[in-house]
């Protein structure tokens, strides 16, 4: 354990500069495609890094497999396809939406719904007190006196 | 012989940890005030104690005692003396000794300080905090013990990881534990008033200093961590939604949410149920980034499997903490109901909109720090969740909050005017457009989105201001500077603290504007970087104390002339054998060049990454000004619990009746 943080330390304090000058490439327009497409990709032996940002060897490794699809005339979606053959889903910084990580895209949105709901039911509760013209019945007053009851 | 008093200080310190999570506790439910006050001198005794084990340790640093293992793995002889000191918490063993220490700090703090408090609830509140301090001296004693001696003593440490040995490393972690640990103050007021039952205004106005206390260390921790990231590991990025940033974000997350409950709470009465378990949920965040950081279960679940001592042991204190506070949580519920009526549209409306969107972006980011682990363990599939993650869902849920800001600063208690507050903020709302339009004019094709977050930084600044103009005028132009010194300091500081915010996102949109070159350079050679030309001049070694240095010098001119020399290089540190980068950096307002260099070739020519970063210094002066607002909120004389001095005489007999 110690000795793979140790690794990963190391790696990411190596000397700086992800991107090597030799690596880029000519046109300016796929390089910047190269770049985009990189920091989505993990470094794999890294923790947490893009290949855009780590200095690990596996890195430079993938940086020049990008740029040489791009040469080759990929698209984007054909390379992160090639790289998932090779290397599994764990290349993937974004991962893709599937059976496996619905959860991890959906609990976000799920929550924020249900939240709004408990917001919208706090201040629903109110508004009949606030208005203040609503009369019980007297069943109701009775379920309520019990209900207060209950509460002592 | 001093590390051997140390060690036994610890142990001490557990003694007296137990028994002050067990008596006075006892004494606080049973209502026998005798034990009951035995918690504030416990406390302290508790911290004096733990303050000789960490005295003990810094003396076997200072003096490069290697027959200290854990010394011998992290020092050397020839470190800078402020390395040495901090070398005391670069590693394991010792950063949770000093965990242990900010713990009994924070208790000792409040058996000093918060004498008015009813003596049953100190008791109670010091009686939580001893329990889990307990747990965490267990845990340094039987698994990280830093005073463990070796059989043979040798002649020279190895050195301590060279990209710590940097003056805000020094003091990002001290700051960080005190931001986390800070909030154990908070968790131990909320389970004491849970099994006191008394949950009201008095205990949101108990918890808000100390909220208020770890949050500002926490978010200067935070930003100083962010800082050092910045200018230590050579690419200038300033956020990279690593594992270990995220632990510190969640509880940042919950505690500013918390922060601002506490508000709704002691004003209104309202939001009980949600303030206390934001309490809960922000020290159970730390807890847990405390344990994702320390059980090396972020490096591999697999690692952790191997060698799942610590990580067992930590998980145990989570689940006991955790679960424990929830069930006390789930039995009182009914006791936190109620409180304060309000409409959607008000202030409390808006607060409860900034708690929605803080908690949920909270749990985006536990859910994509996590998700991966529990994934791997449960059925060993091996995915990646990074920044294109976070940066889709916790970043948009932050938006709203920012475009609210300004607005729930203007609403009204109870019931506001949402198109008041909005036509009120017309000038905010101008501001926004034209410095979108500026850049639009200065930065030709500049991206929409930057466009966008300048248009909202230029609101969140004018907009959070306009409470102090409007305060300042309101009934007319006489008498401005009266009105202003009348101005209760705690709208200073939200001003202050929401005009960091809008700062901080100025610096985050100014990102979008950088100009970055990658190139190999030769001596002599130019480098044009936006309106700055850069010549590499030639290579030097520099050598410090403990480390050789080969450098490049460039020097950095513009129209005007020279304007800087900068000397990046590579550092290799005795002991160790990896190189560090130091980058060169000429500050020019709140902007910088940043030239890093990497591998030099054999022609002759070196690596060089350059940067011009308009703005981005603003992106840590934002959460500055936000810890600076804190602290003026913490000054603010409504914020002390009891200020009549009565209150003072009356303890006694309340104790001796409790």
């Amino acid at each position: 354990m110690r000795a793979a943080l140790a690794l990963c330390l190391m790696l990411l304090a190596a000397p700086a500069l992800a991107v090597k000058p030799s690596e880029q490439l000519k046109d300016p327009a796929q390089e910047a495609r190269a770049r985009a497409l990189s920091a989505e990709l993990r470094c794999l032996v890294c923790q947490n890094q893009s290949i855009d940002d780590s200095d690990a060897s596996l890195a430079q490794d993938l940086r020049r497999l990008v740029r040489e699809r791009i040469t080759a005339g990929d698209n984007d979606s054909q390379i992160r396809a090639f790289l998932v053959a090779r290397y599994g889903e764990f290349v993937l910084l974004k991962p893709p939406v599937n059976t496996e990580t619905y959860l991890l895209w959906g609990l976000p949105g799920i929550a924020l719904v249900l939240g709004a709901g408990a917001a919208w039911r706090l201040f629903r509760r109110r508004r009949p007190v606030e208005a203040g013209g609503t009369t019980l019945s007297n069943e109701e007053k009775a379920e309520l006196d019990a209900l207060l009851a209950r509460r002592e | 012989m001093i590390v051997e008093l140390g060690h036994f200080a610890l142990a001490l310190a557990l003694a007296v940890a137990v028994f002050q999570g067990v008596v006075p506790l006892w004494g606080a439910v049973k209502g026998d005030a005798l034990l009951a006050r035995l918690a504030p001198r416990a406390a302290l005794a508790q911290f004096v104690l733990l303050s000789l084990a960490f005295a003990a340790l810094a003396n076997a640093y200072l003096s490069s005692d290697f027959s200290v293992a854990n010394v011998f793995e992290n020092s050397h002889s020839l470190k800078p003396f402020v390395y040495k000191w901090s070398g005391i918490w670069s590693n394991h063993e010792g950063s949770m000794l000093l965990w242990v220490l900010i713990l009994a700090l924070f208790g000792a703090a409040l058996a000093l300080f918060a004498r008015r408090l009813p003596a049953d609830m100190l008791a109670a509140t010091l009686g939580v905090q001893a329990l889990v301090a307990s747990a965490f001296i267990g845990f340094v004693l039987f698994t990280s013990n830093p005073f463990t001696r070796l059989m043979n003593a040798p002649l020279e440490g190895r050195g301590m990881n060279p990209v710590l040995q940097d003056p805000g490393l020094a003091i990002h972690p001290p700051l960080l534990y005190l931001g986390y640990v800070g909030f154990s103050i908070v968790f131990s007021f909320a389970a004491a008033a849970l099994i006191l039952g008394r949950i009201d205004a008095a205990f949101a106005r108990m918890v808000r200093p100390w909220t208020l206390a770890a949050w500002v260390a926490l978010t200067l921790g935070i930003a100083m961590g962010s800082y050092w990231a910045y200018y230590e590991l050579g690419w200038g990025g300033y956020w990279f939604w690593d594992p270990v940033e995220n632990a510190s974000l969640m509880p940042w997350l919950t505690g500013t949410a918390l922060l601002h409950s506490a508000i709704v709470m002691e004003k209104r009465e309202a939001l009980k149920t949600w303030t206390i378990l934001l309490a809960v949920l922000t020290f159970s965040l730390s807890l847990l980034g405390t344990f994702l950081v320390r059980s090396g279960v972020l490096t591999s679940v697999h690692a952790f499997a191997v060698d799942p001592e610590r990580g067992l042991f930590i998980l145990g204190i989570l689940i006991a903490f955790i679960g424990g506070s929830f069930a006390l949580f789930a039995a009182r519920a009914r006791l936190m109901e109620g409180g304060g009526l309000f409409a959607p549209v008000s202030r409390e409306g808006a607060l409860v909109f900034n708690n929605l969107f803080l908690s949920v972006a909270s749990l985006a980011v536990f859910v994509g720090t996590l998700y991966p682990l529990l994934l791997e363990a449960l059925t060993g599939a091996k995915i990646s969740v990074g920044a294109p993650f976070f940066n889709l869902t916790a970043v948009p849920l932050m938006l709203p909050i920012f475009l609210l800001i300004p607005i729930g600063q203007k609403l009204a208690w109870k019931r506001g005017n949402l198109l008041g507050a909005v036509q009120r903020l017309f000038v905010a709302l101008l501001a926004g457009v034209a410095a979108a339009a500026v850049l639009a004019f200065v930065y030709h094709g500049a991206p929409v989105l930057a466009l966008a977050a300048f248009a909202l930084g230029a609101w969140l600044i004018i907009g959070s201001f306009d409470e102090m103009v409007d305060r300042a005028t309101r009934g007319g132009k006489g008498m401005v500077l009266a009105r202003l010194r009348a101005i209760p300091a705690s709208v200073y500081a939200m001003v202050l603290a929401h005009v960091g915010v809008g700062i901080m996102v100025l610096g985050i949109a100014a990102t979008a504007l950088e100009t970055e070159k990658v190139v190999a350079m030769k001596p002599g050679e130019t480098l044009s970087l936006g309106r700055f030309t850069v010549q590499l001049r030639g290579f030097a070694n520099e050598n410090g104390p403990n480390y050789t240095s080969a450098v490049a010098r460039f020097t950095l001119s513009d129209s005007t002339g020279v304007l800087a020399e900068l000397s990046p290089g590579k550092r290799v540190f005795v002991g160790r054998q990896m190189p560090t980068s130091e980058v060169g950096r000429y500050r020019y307002g709140l902007s910088e060049v940043y030239l890093a260099i990497g591998e030099s070739s054999d022609d002759g020519r070196v690596d060089l990454r350059a940067y011009d970063k308009p703005l981005v210094l603003l992106i840590w002066l934002g959460p500055l000004l936000m810890s600076i607002g804190g602290m003026i909120s913490l000054l603010d004389r409504r914020m002390r619990v009891g200020a009549p001095v009565r209150a003072k005489a009356k303890m006694p007999t309340e104790g001796a009746t409790a």
